[in-house]
């Protein structure tokens, strides 16, 4: 726990993708790596209300799509310039989320999964549509690129690569944040059970709500990144594929800690990037691999790290216990090693 | 009495789509009731069920009726393997856990598909391709076949699990999983049992309805979905609720297509959905817990 969810695991990352665009002098590496980490935006969020809260929301593609929406419209058919579109887009996002969230506090388990499975419907349904607002399957395209100060555009690989990146690293840090204070305790116990939860005192609804808020914002604004990044948009990117993508991220790095939907969403891509030749076809690899993970590795690659060395702990701590018995049918011995530890 | 007209054709409209959303809805409120799992990949079986047919009809000539009962065939083995291999080695997990793998075998399926169909849109010709007259309401005969068959296998259904042991053994385990196990009800018999019964039943609704619609590998989504609001509405589990459910459901959408705008008819059930959760969480017909 402590080198991987630590400092020194923390800074090591952040050199490495400090140091990543002088080690490729490939563009299109920067480009998969850059969006990767737009996803990785994303999956924080998706693992804040799945991994922490317990409830497996399927609309996470339709909110970052609703953020990326509103960058996309605000820029392109208003005018208004990205940062002040790209602060609206989390901020909107979580104000549609609102009301789904009120609805969705009253439903638990297979219910919220199904009831967040049609809310992705209907927005990918709408953004199709309803195309005086949207362009419907044309998409919109020629959104700006976002700019820095001085009239500074951010529209190479490299530059874009930093500013995306910037945004993981501040996020990562304010959701470490947010799960290592008492309100992510607060989500996990939730997650634990409710029941106990509410008994100890705590607001169901109102750290559910929460929980359901703070993920959304961060789908919404990894939206705005995206559609300030890719510059064109399409309904596509509503639909469920990408929020199962995101799930597997998730479940393959580790659901409920920080770090391990991270790696998976930055290894994820890059692995794909790699089965090329798949194409389209990689979900056939990729589909009975999620099964065998969720089957034989359900913590994912962190969390059963985190398992392995809580047990390796205990072992030692058991041997320890141990020690004085040289037979295992003696059952005093371990009450006296228990005393001697 | 154009009006008249037209309403009537809104129904027999509502029932071709309610008789294969029923169909669909009872195998996954069947496996739900058994496994208190929502089946993601339920969707990706009727999907397959209409490429089976497809094939067996293209490639080998196989009578309609014939590639039907062969596509209910593979699809229920299919169906089974999961269970096996899926689904029963996460019995224990938590919530989250057998939804992922249900997500993964769907998009294996589908990749599948994609892999040996191509993404392009198929059409599947039906042998019945004639229009019938009755009293100056046209309907095709295709429409038709599929309201008399989903309905007959609704009631084929009905008397296997209330008439038959094996039908009740099923019910048993959806009631009480524990008790039934008392009684010496073997569970993973009837898991297996029920995972087939759900396949083939897909198979068939899929088989049913492609010939009026298209075959591609994506198709099982939407279907899959309107399933889950229809076990929604008519309660998780419930054979009666699926059933009225998916009834509901297919007269909102052939209504809602004419009366309100096609273009939307598909977001018209999870309005439904999202309007009823957020007066009645539990859906409309469930009376207690489940």
């Amino acid at each position: 726990m402590k080198y991987l969810e630590g400092r020194i695991g923390w800074t090591l990352l952040v050199l490495a993708g400090l140091v990543f665009p002088f080690v490729t002098g490939n563009d299109y590496h920067l480009t998969v790596m850059s969006t990767a980490y737009i996803f990785a935006l994303a999956t924080l969020g998706l693992n804040l209300i799945t991994g922490y809260t317990g409830q497996f929301n399927l609309a996470h593609s339709g909110f970052m799509a609703l953020g990326a929406y509103v960058v996309g419209i605000l820029t392109v058919d208003h005018q208004v310039p990205f940062w002040i579109a790209f602060a609206l887009s989390g901020v909107i996002t979580a104000l549609v989320g609102l009301p789904l969230g009120f609805v969705s506090l009253r439903l638990k388990g297979h219910y919220f999964s199904i009831f967040t499975l049609c809310v992705g419907y209907i927005m990918f349904l709408v953004i199709e549509k309803w195309e005086s607002l949207t362009h419907g399957t044309v998409g919109i395209i020629g959104i700006p690129a976002p700019t820095g100060f001085g009239g500074y555009v951010f529209d190479q690989p490299r530059a874009l690569y930093y500013l995306v990146f910037a945004f993981l690293v501040v996020g990562a840090f304010v959701m470490h944040r947010i799960v290592t204070s008492l309100l992510g305790r607060t989500f996990m116990a939730i997650r634990n059970s409710d029941e106990l939860a509410e008994s100890l005192g705590i607001n169901l609804a109102r750290n559910k709500l929460l929980s359901f808020l703070l993920s959304v914002f961060y789908a919404g604004l990894a939206g705005g990144l995206y559609a300030g990044f890719v510059r064109f948009l399409g309904p596509d990117l509503a639909g469920t594929h990408h929020t199962f993508e995101m799930t597997t991220f998730m479940l393959i790095g580790g659901i409920g800690t920080i770090l391990g939907p991270l790696l998976g969403a930055i290894g994820m891509p890059w692995l794909s990037q790699h089965l090329q030749f798949l194409q389209e076809y990689r979900y056939v690899v990729f589909g009975p691999l999620i099964i065998l993970l969720v089957i034989f590795v359900p913590n994912g690659i962190v969390g059963s790290y985190l398992a392995w060395k809580a047990r390796r702990a205990s072992n030692e701590a058991k041997k320890l216990a141990a020690a004085p018995a040289a037979k295992p049918v003696n059952t005093t011995a371990p009450q006296g090693g228990a005393t001697h530890a | 009495m154009d009006f008249l007209q037209q309403f009537l054709q809104q129904v027999l409209n509502g029932l071709t789509l309610g008789g294969i959303y029923s169909l669909v809805a009872l195998g996954l409120t069947l496996v739900y009731g058994i496994l208190h799992v929502p089946n993601f990949a339920h969707g990706a079986f009727y999907m397959a069920g209409a490429f089976v047919s497809f094939h067996l009809m293209t490639r080998y000539g196989v009578n309609y009726w014939l590639a039907m009962a062969g596509s209910a065939a593979v699809v229920a083995v299919l169906s089974t393997l999961a269970e096996r291999l899926v689904f029963h080695p996460l019995r224990h997990h938590s919530g989250l856990h057998p939804m992922i793998a249900a997500i993964g075998m769907m998009l294996f399926l589908e990749a599948t598909a994609q892999l040996i169909w191509g993404a392009d849109f198929q059409r599947m010709q039906s042998p019945y391709s004639g229009i019938v007259e009755l009293g100056g309401l046209t309907a095709p005969v295709q429409r038709l076949l599929i309201i008399a068959a989903a309905f007959l296998m609704m009631v084929v259904l009905h008397l296997f699990l209330k008439k038959t042991v094996t039908g009740s053994t099923i019910i048993a385990m959806a009631q009480n999983r524990d008790g039934a196990s008392l009684v010496g009800i073997d569970a993973n018999r009837v898991a297996m049992l029920t995972f087939a019964i759900a396949g083939a039943l897909a198979a068939i609704a899929a088989s049913l309805y492609a010939p009026i619609n298209l075959v591609y590998p994506a198709m099982g989504n939407l279907v899959i979905t309107k399933a889950f609001v229809i076990i929604i509405l008519g309660g998780m589990g419930s054979v009666p609720g699926a059933i009225v459910g998916g009834l509901i459901i297919g007269f909102a959408e052939s209504f809602g297509a004419f009366y309100i705008s096609s273009d939307y008819k598909d977001i018209i059930a999870f309005v439904l959905l999202v309007v009823i959760l957020s007066v009645r969480p539990q859906g409309l017909f469930t009376k207690g817990v489940r």
